[in-house]
């Protein structure tokens, strides 16, 4: 009996390497200070009716973009430990496996549990505000899917003290990925993770679409959006029909995992490269997905600090549209090599290079939208110019890439890393940092320090590019991508070391950014006017931050830059003139949170194929969802005029 | 309130229409598979252009996809989906199949 | 093209139109999930691995019980949609039933057929990657018409509670565009599965 419970423990925890028990012991240790702290200062009631039971859209997205942080710095020092490990040929720091489940947790960390959320935060705090609107269209549905979206990122980290993590790859390849090569746990909380919170996500791409289709201010025509409007609406519809895709990958690869299918397995007629192909459908528009809202933040950026109307407003809209409909026609570049016919990969590769076209449209945008601008070099706009130089060489490696016959040359080696990694940082990271200075003051009210903002900007940067460039010249030298030591005497050695560095410059950028943050909480400069950058959108129109309703009365909408119009016609003080009425709101939930427990639990006993825990785990999210459709009758309630009035003073819009 | 409205006041012709259609389409169908022995691609570009008939049945006559009430971000929603599933459904074909 | 300027119960709030909107836009999505299954189906049909074939499975008289169970449930589902249009409570709960009576003998053929597959025919998920993408497709759609059904009761439940309400009418004429939908995809499941099975 009791070696029975031994060796169930022995192969339920992860063990045998001291930096797991390390980890072990700072989770549990965080784990109770924050039990603690909260405990201690009486702060669960408060916990629970300000944020685990919140509908708006504001507070979500702060959640967000609290979770993609700590995300950042997971898949950051997953990075920092491949790193460590390839400083030195014959290095022993890590072992193969070990070394096999960090690049895994580190690409799937950074896709599906920083870079999305962080753009999903992002757009919950500006969209609604944006287009003057008082919530999404689906404010419930909006918390479904933040908790989704936690609940399975904290259950794709658990897997790394609980079981193991996954080991074959972000990509997940079969044959590799299925029960025979990949046997144990890892690889199911891979897919029943990414599941969970794909649900989230194509919730949140269906609402944002509903959301800007109907809830925009009046006068505001699908051309007077704001850039970044606009960028989330055709990510929405990305989302929508890329996302189904991946639900099904996932689900066919579990069922090959737990039930015995045969859809990506070598024997009983399995396709294996199936899954390439499935992956890819939904994994090329998934790029554009992290992409295009980061084209909208730079696209308000710029305009903003160079202080004028973004040039060729059209012309960048319509090529979001055209690469949202070609987005879908160029998945098999990402596997040219797997053997397929010479019109098939040729067709690929020139859908490949024109789709390069709409995007160089929307650089050169930028860059006469700078000509002549009075340029204010403020931290947003730092990450935004930056952004152009570094992702144009990430755009134009891709379309070298993009030529089928070169890419035997240079696939899956590091030629191939740095290219995306030009791509996701300069283009995706670079955003998320511009648009989290950005919009900084309306979430919380005070401006991030500008010093310590440029600090971490040139810091960062600069070992961004010390850490990726020379990972071309160190591909084209033969090194492939997930090698987890290399043999001396081949010349990689002084690359290599400058790579590292580079990875630990960047690390060190971070730090000082969450520094940064820190300080300016304390110290920033407070802002009173809600108006902190002379702003041209309806985000800037109200205080900071925002109140709960957003806008006293609906703005009314006439141009482009509405806020920026309204600001020369002397009518900006509209939205926030006597006398108020009272104002029709959501009420909060606790089902969404509960439901998503239950998906936990669920996930976990699928993980583990403990059918006696998945089972109520089901049953649970049924229960959830029946309850609330007996309950949602009447899920509203009234702000009264004097609330609103009130609220309006303390913020110091009524003298 | 209905009494001005025309169309709920009358025998529901176009549901019943749309009914006869679909089960002749799908006995149409059956026949070209088992009666007619036509070449076997014939036969399936015949029954998939009946299946496409019958799906426009569905949302024109029972789902109303037509109506007004913000017809326009329906349809392309419908059709966008439609796009992409023909891209999927092809694009795989092709890419597996390793014909040409 | 329907030209009448009268708004139905189910749009006339802000919240029934946009829950409305979503769901096409839902149903937008599910094509692409079903379309993906279908291309896995016929991607490896022909991959029976010494198993057996599309030829020796697929009953013609079976699979067409099953089609007009389900070209009917639409039909009766469609005429559930315009009594709720005339306010009429009890004739739409009355369609609804009849509905949901169609759509579980649907159910009940289809887990035969799966059930004769496994025990007579030695068919099973496990088989090979030909009946591994034929019981997730079709036994994708066939869970998608039971939580129908399971949905569609407690839609009926809460209009003999509340009546016609804007919101139970947005409820209703939801749950018919799921059912009208589920029809569109079991036309393309009769078609590329059985049919074709029968072809190639």
């Amino acid at each position: 009996m009791i070696e029975n419970i031994k060796s169930f423990l022995g192969s339920f925890f992860v063990t045998g390497d001291p930096m797991i028990y390390g980890a072990d012991a700072s989770i549990a240790l965080a784990s109770i200070g924050i039990v603690f702290y909260l405990t201690y200062f009486k702060k669960w009631k408060w916990l629970w009716d300000e944020w685990l039971t919140t509908v708006d859209h504001k507070k979500i997205g702060i959640m967000y973009i609290i979770a993609a942080i700590l995300m950042l710095f997971r898949g950051g020092v997953d990075a920092l430990l491949m790193r460590a490990q390839l400083i030195i040929p014959n290095n022993t720091f890590l072992t193969s496996q070990h070394y096999n489940e960090i690049f895994t947790t580190h690409g799937t960390i950074m896709i599906f549990f920083m870079a999305m959320p962080f753009i999903f935060g992002l757009m919950n705090i500006a969209v609604p505000l944006q287009i003057g609107a008082r919530d999404v269209a689906f404010p419930f549905l909006n918390a479904v899917s933040f908790w989704l979206f936690f609940l399975a990122a904290m259950l794709f980290n658990i897997s790394f003290v609980i079981g193991g993590s996954p080991d074959a790859g972000w990509t997940s390849y079969a044959p590799l990925a299925g029960l025979k090569l990949d046997p144990g746990v890892g690889e199911n909380y891979y897919l029943i993770a990414l599941q969970i919170s794909g649900i989230g996500t194509l919730a949140t791409g269906v609402n944002f679409l509903v959301t800007i289709f109907k809830m925009r201010a009046p006068g505001m025509t699908l051309f007077k959006m704001p850039m970044f409007t606009w960028s989330t609406l055709v990510t929405s519809i990305i989302v929508i029909f890329a996302f189904p895709v991946l639900t099904i990958a996932l689900a066919l690869m579990s069922i090959d995992r737990l039930f015995g299918a045969h859809f990506f397995t070598i024997e009983a007629g399995g396709s294996p490269m199936m899954w390439a192909n499935l992956f890819w459908i939904w994994g090329h528009p998934e790029v554009y997905i992290v992409l295009i809202p980061v084209l909208g933040i730079f696209s308000e950026v710029i305009s903003t600090f160079a202080h004028k109307t973004l040039f060729g407003y059209k012309a960048m809209v319509w090529s979001m549209i055209a690469i949202s409909v070609l987005s879908f026609t160029t998945w098999l570049h990402h596997f040219f090599t797997m053997g397929n016919t010479a019109m098939v990969n040729s067709f690929f590769s020139i859908s490949t290079m024109i789709i390069a076209i709409p995007t160089g449209v929307k650089i050169f945008n930028w860059l006469f939208t700078l000509n002549k601008g009075r340029i204010e070099f403020t931290t947003a706009m730092l990450w935004a110019l930056a952004f152009i130089p570094n992702f144009t060489i990430g755009g134009i490696t891709g379309v070298m890439l993009s030529l089928a016959p070169a890419d035997y040359q240079y696939h899956n080696s590091y030629f191939l890393i740095a290219h995306f990694h030009n791509v996701l940082i300069a283009g995706t990271v670079f955003g998320v940092f511009a648009g989290l200075h950005y919009w900084w003051p309306k979430m919380f009210g005070h401006i991030l320090n500008e010093r310590l903002g440029k600090w971490a900007f040139w810091v960062f940067m600069i070992s961004y590019n010390i850490c990726f460039l020379p990972m071309y010249f160190i591909g084209l030298m033969g090194m492939t991508r997930r090698m987890y030591t290399f043999p001396s005497g081949l010349g990689w050695e002084p690359l290599n070391l400058i790579i590292t560095l580079g990875a630990f410059g960047m690390g060190v950028g971070f730090l000082i950014m969450v520094w940064m943050i820190v300080y300016s909480a304390k110290y920033g400069k407070r802002d009173t006017t809600g108006d902190p950058w002379n702003g041209r959108t309806l985000e800037w129109a109200t205080s900071s931050p925002a109140p709960e309703y957003n806008f006293a009365h609906i703005p009314q909408v006439e141009t482009v830059d509405a806020f920026a119009h309204m600001k020369e016609k002397g009518t900006a003080d509209s939205i926030y003139k006597a006398p108020f009425q009272a104002i029709h709101m959501p009420n909060d939930s606790g089902i969404p949170f509960i439901l998503s427990v239950f998906f936990f639990i669920a996930g976990f006993g699928l993980v583990f194929e403990w059918y006696w825990m998945a089972i109520p785990g089901a049953i649970g999210i049924v229960v959830c969802m029946i309850l609330r459709s007996f309950k949602d009758h009447d899920d509203h309630h009234h702000i009264p005029a004097e609330e609103v009035e009130q609220t309006e003073r303390a913020a110091g819009r009524l003298s | 309130m209905s009494a001005n409205n025309h169309e709920l006041n009358k025998f529901p012709w176009k549901h019943v229409i749309g009914l006869a259609l679909s089960l002749i389409l799908t006995l149409l169908a059956l026949w070209v598979v088992v009666s007619l022995s036509l070449p076997t691609v014939a036969t399936l570009t015949i029954i998939v252009l009946l299946a496409i008939c019958q799906a426009f049945i569905q949302l024109l006559m029972f789902m109303h996809i037509n109506e007004n009430h913000g017809r326009g971000y329906r349809i392309l929603a419908i059709a966008f989906g439609f796009y992409i599933a023909a891209v999927v459904v092809y694009g795989s074909l092709w890419i597996m199949w390793f014909t040409v | 093209m329907e030209t009448t300027n009268h708004t139905p119960i189910e749009y006339s709030t802000e919240e029934g139109s946009n829950k409305i909107l979503g769901f096409w836009v839902f149903l937008g999505a599910e094509i692409v999930l079903f379309s993906a299954l279908f291309s896995v189906y016929l991607v490896l049909h022909s991959h029976t691995a010494g198993g057996p074939t599309s030829k020796d499975l697929f009953e013609v008289r079976e699979f067409m019980i099953e089609t007009f169970l389900l070209l009917i449930s639409s039909f009766t589902c469609g005429l559930g949609t315009i009594e709720l249009r005339r306010h009429n409570v009890k004739g739409l709960v009355a369609w609804l039933v009849i509905t949901l009576l169609l759509g579980l003998g649907f159910v009940g053929m289809e887990l035969n057929e799966f059930i004769t597959y496994v025990t007579v025919e030695h068919a099973t998920i496990q088989t090979s990657a030909f009946l591994s993408g034929f019981f997730v497709l079709v036994g994708t759609h066939g869970a998608h018409v039971s939580l129908g059904i399971v949905w569609m009761i407690c839609v009926v439940i809460q209009l003999l509670r509340r009546g016609v309400t804007p919101v139970t009418a947005r409820k209703a004429f939801i749950i018919g565009l799921y059912w009208h939908f589920l029809d569109v995809v079991w036309i393309f499941i009769f078609t590329a599965v059985y049919l074709t099975g029968l072809v190639l």
